[in-house]
């Protein structure tokens, strides 16, 4: 526990020297203004554009779109992966394109999918859908891969049906791999649809970080910026501590 | 034999393959209720696929088992409880939480349940585990949570394959002695699947010898210990003999799976 915290504080030091390095070349001119604004001008500016209220619309707009994507790309995910699992043919089929996915943009396919469904939140849900679900489907995979069989034969020896099974056994002993796909899912899912909003879309944050930096406002820009990180480094943390706990009881000593 | 418990007859299981296997049998086997009985094979011999077969984990491709005069198809019966070779432990769940699963089921009271597990967690010596994981344990303790989440269930039959396969040998004698003692507290009927000579030898009331592939039993060994016994019975001048009429019966099994001819 001491040693995780000294890392910890460590992790934390290293990161205060650089933001307060990068504050210093920006307050002494090292840095162009208009190039990088001092961190704690971003700070300011991220807080009155939050406080005034300007950017509700757009947090509404981009978290529940996120939030779709995610749940949907989970769903999709894991049933995709439970299919292929379950189907040794697919499978043969699937995997090679599995392993190659992330070497395909996705965000290629944007304006087709705009020419689609139309501009708005279906074509950014689609495209973080895309984004994440083969990660999900991946990792579950993975997942349902590393269940003992002497767990499926001890449900078996206990008279479990499928669904207790599921529910018992191969879910519990799967969650560790399925964690990781959540987490994944989250990151692509947010990537997917801030990437979506700032190349094609009249709303979200990730539009309001492209309108700013056409309209050459680097301070709106960089408190925005913040703010973006600040979420996803948040939903990641959250998850990677209850992933923490899960995982603490399983392999502490 | 009166009464028997547990009944194989003409028991084959043969794999389609390819290569098609014939694994096991032709095997006939009864057992008395409250018998200890091992089986010892060389490796590779099926006892693993006499397992599957007994407990009904698979079925046989022909011949009959019968549990308590009924018939078994491809099922695990109540009343047969079994414990595996490789740690079967559940990682997720606490000593005491992996010990209650299969009585989740079991519908019997809260309290009833509450009962047998301090009963088993004390038998089985984890009282000071019980809330500890199964990371947190040795090997020889997660083999005894998974003993105590088969005994909790009070099977009448208790089939274990090597069961201790994976520790070392003082634990094993030790894990011996506590199986011992299991066997004479239920009055359950046990069936011990094993590699391991001195330990058949030891434990049973009777141990089968099992031939190479194919698996069929080449020689029925009673071995007439006392019902109260344990370890310290490897000093007796009749356990060298047994041992070693074990291994006449093995050795040249053994030698045909090492492909060398006796």
């Amino acid at each position: 526990m001491t040693r995780r915290r000294a890392v910890l504080m460590v992790r934390i030091g290293v990161l205060a020297a650089c933001v307060l390095l990068l504050e210093l070349l920006c307050r002494t001119g090292a840095i162009d203004p208009l190039t990088i604004i001092p961190p704690s001008e971003m700070v300011a500016s991220m807080v009155e554009r939050i406080a005034s209220g300007e950017l509700d619309a757009g947090m509404i707009q981009t978290f529940s779109t996120i939030a779709t994507a995610f749940v949907l790309a989970v769903t999709l995910g894991t049933l995709g992966g439970a299919l292929i699992h379950r189907v040794p043919r697919l499978r043969d089929v699937v995997d090679p394109l599995l392993a190659s996915y992330y070497s395909v943009p996705t965000f290629i396919f944007y304006p087709l999918l705009v020419a689609l469904f139309a501009l708005g939140k279906t074509p950014l849900v689609v495209l973080g859908v895309m984004s994440a679900a083969p990660a999900m489907m991946i990792s579950t995979l993975a997942g349902l891969d590393g269940v003992p069989p002497v767990l499926l034969k001890l449900a078996r020896a206990q008279r479990l049906g499928p669904i207790r099974t599921l529910r018992w056994i191969v879910l519990p002993a799967a969650l560790p791999r399925l964690f990781s796909g959540f987490k994944l899912a989250l990151s692509y899912a947010l990537i997917g649809v801030i990437a979506g909003e700032f190349l094609l879309s009249g709303t979200g944050l990730g539009y309001a970080i492209s309108f700013a930096y056409q309209s050459f406002d680097n301070r709106a820009m960089y408190g925005l910026m913040l703010f973006v990180l600040l979420i996803a480094v948040i939903a990641n943390g959250l998850l990677y501590s209850w992933e923490g706990r899960l995982a603490r009881r399983r392999t502490s000593r | 034999m009166s009464d028997p418990h547990l009944v194989m007859q003409g028991v084959v299981r043969r794999y389609e393959g390819p290569p098609p296997v014939h694994a096991l049998g032709p095997i006939d086997l009864e057992l008395a209720r409250g018998e200890f009985f091992s089986v010892v094979g060389p490796s590779g011999c099926g006892k693993s696929t006499l397992l599957d077969v007994l407990c009904g984990l698979a079925s046989p491709t022909s011949g009959t088992i019968s549990f308590e005069g009924r018939e078994l198809h491809g099922e695990v019966p109540d009343g047969i409880g079994v414990v595996f070779q490789e740690d079967s432990s559940l990682a997720w769940l606490s000593v005491r939480q992996n010990i209650a699963f299969g009585l989740r089921l079991s519908g019997l009271p809260q309290r009833e349940i509450t009962e047998r597990i301090d009963h088993a967690v004390a038998f089985m010596g984890l009282k000071q585990f019980a809330d500890h994981y199964p990371a947190q344990l040795s090997g020889g303790m997660r083999q005894r949570v998974c003993i105590a989440r088969t005994l909790v269930l009070r099977p009448r039959l208790i089939l274990l394959d090597e069961p201790f396969g994976a520790l070392d040998q003082q634990t094993r004698l030790l894990m011996g002695d506590e199986l011992l003692r299991l066997w004479r507290e239920t009055g359950a009927t046990v069936l011990l699947i094993t590699h391991a000579l001195d330990e058949a030898a030891m434990l049973s009331d009777r141990v089968g010898v099992i031939s190479a592939r194919p698996g069929r039993f080449i020689d029925m060994v009673e071995t007439g210990w006392p019902r109260e016994r344990d370890s310290r019975i490897v000093s007796d001048p009749n356990f060298g003999a047994l041992t070693a009429r074990l291994w006449s019966s093995l050795r040249e099994e053994s030698l045909k799976t090492l492909g060398r001819v006796a």
